[in-house]
């Protein structure tokens, strides 16, 4: 029985398939429990409990909303373009889950290593905004439009500043492959890339926050302005998978951050004699640095939200324009300046 | 090489199937009862008036154009970036004029006020 197992798993493809499997699982389950934690994290920053009825201390919830969406009448507009009105969502989840075929999860946890893996992501990233437009478009109702001209506008904006930014890495990492940015940064905290590359990493994850439209650049669905935005049209299960696709996101960007600017998962402790770790656990790589960088920025999607008020568009569009993409393209010359003097222990040429 | 894209493409699949398979149990689970007022697009209460699909601003028109330039730019940069071993000084100061040149464009559009949003 055994070896049969073993022989099946040996198939190129279910092989592939069987490790889909073990991302996309933990990583719905983390969108599904992202959700309890936003409603649990804003409530305490509001001075309420959040969300404690469905199971103990409201562990359920998620599985609850989850089931009455599922079981929530889908409303076909009856001006909208039915077919790209069903597609829409499903163009939304698709590229939001399979950029996450070429994350790493450690030096040989990984799906794909290819070796333009950082392109690819963004590749993924850019044709996710179409599911917006699609959206918008298709529901032929005001705020839907209105929404999805201000996205469009904003996240291509972001896209820029966002694009420079990770110019920045691959000219410190001269590598597209994010295992290779990661072992770039190895030998101790200070090899980490956020120190050289401060701006762009403050930038990247502001623009991060943009590009997924959350608080407070989340003028495509601001409620006091335009309803709902692209989704004021879609019920039900088509809404949920709107959802989905934005946490899925948001998590891909606080993944990406911790690859690219804070070492991936690389530990802290890494080269520091004077701690006495030795090969302990702490001084080690592992996947629960990863894991624990990743959490870390998750919780500041929730903590900005929690605490900014939100944006007029036209302060968004001049943040985009006049303030960050003119910083990306002065360090973009400063990193140039500092490939050039060799600075140790970043820039190496090799 | 060639190989490694295999498990993308199928993930690429994947992905789809997520979105298909949850769209189709929504529509088989959920019930379907339309009438032609809950059918009418939100409007806060009021008949629709006009199409929905009108003009909109050419400011946004002008984002996008303003993008692709910019957007192209960064994808010389990629490749730039990743063979900076092997080009030397000359590739280094080549590609600071070839962003200087964007850096006159972009210092031009911005005196023209269109990055301007009142």
């Amino acid at each position: 029985m055994l070896d049969l197992i073993l022989s099946i798993y040996k198939i190129p493809v279910i092989n592939i398939l069987v490790k889909i499997i073990v991302i996309m699982v933990p990583l719905l389950l983390t969108v599904a429990y992202f959700t309890y934690a936003e409603r649990k994290v804003i409530g305490y920053m509001q001075v309420r409990i959040g969300p404690n009825r469905v199971g103990p201390r409201g562990w359920l919830q998620p599985i609850a909303d989850a089931m009455k969406l599922m079981f929530k009448e889908i409303i076909f507009p009856s001006d909208a373009n039915k077919v790209l009105f069903t597609i829409a969502p499903t163009l939304a989840i698709a590229t939001a889950l399979a950029a996450w075929a070429v994350v790493p999860f450690g030096s040989e946890l990984v799906l794909a290593d290819i070796n333009v893996a950082l392109l690819y992501i963004l590749a993924m990233t850019s044709i996710g905004v179409y599911g917006i437009i699609l959206a918008g478009w298709s529901s032929n109702s005001k705020y839907a439009i209105m929404s999805t001209l201000r996205t469009a506008a904003q996240v291509v904006s972001y896209e820029i500043a966002m694009g420079f930014a990770l110019v920045g890495v691959v000219m410190a990492a001269r590598s597209l492959n994010i295992g290779d940015i990661v072992e770039g940064q190895s030998s101790s905290i200070w090899g980490w890339y956020m120190w050289p590359l401060l701006p762009l990493f403050v930038i990247y994850f502001i623009s991060g926050v943009a590009e997924t439209n959350r608080a407070p650049f989340d003028v495509a669905e601001g409620e006091s302005e335009i309803v709902a935005g692209f989704h004021v049209e879609y019920s039900g299960i088509l809404f949920a998978i709107f959802f989905l696709a934005e946490y899925a996101n948001m998590i891909l960007i606080s993944i990406m951050a911790a690859l690219m600017f804070m070492g991936g998962w690389l530990s802290p402790f890494e080269g520091v004699s004077a701690l006495g770790l030795g090969d302990s656990f702490l001084a080690g790589s592992s996947i629960i640095w990863l894991l624990a960088k990743t959490a870390i920025f998750m919780f500041l999607f929730l903590w900005f939200r929690a605490t900014f008020p939100r944006y007029r568009y036209d302060q968004i569009m001049r943040l985009g324009w006049k303030v960050f993409i003119p910083i990306t393209i002065v360090w973009i010359y400063v990193v140039g300046l500092m490939y050039y003097l060799e600075l140790a222990p970043w820039f190496i040429k090799g | 090489m060639l190989e490694n894209y295999l498990p993308v493409l199928i993930f690429m699949g994947v992905g789809l199937l997520v979105g298909i398979g949850m769209t189709a149990a929504g529509l088989i689970l959920s019930p379907h009862r339309p009438d032609r007022e809950k059918n009418s697009p939100y409007e806060c209460g009021f008949e629709a008036f006009e199409d929905s699909r009108m003009k909109f601003d050419v400011r946004y028109y002008l984002v996008a154009i303003l993008f692709i330039i910019f957007d192209l730019e960064i994808a010389f940069l990629f490749p730039w970036a990743v063979v900076l071993d092997s080009i030397g000084t000359f590739g280094l100061v080549a590609m600071a004029i070839f962003l200087g040149l964007l850096v006159v464009g972009f210092i031009y559009e911005w005196k023209k006020g269109a990055l301007e949003w009142e």
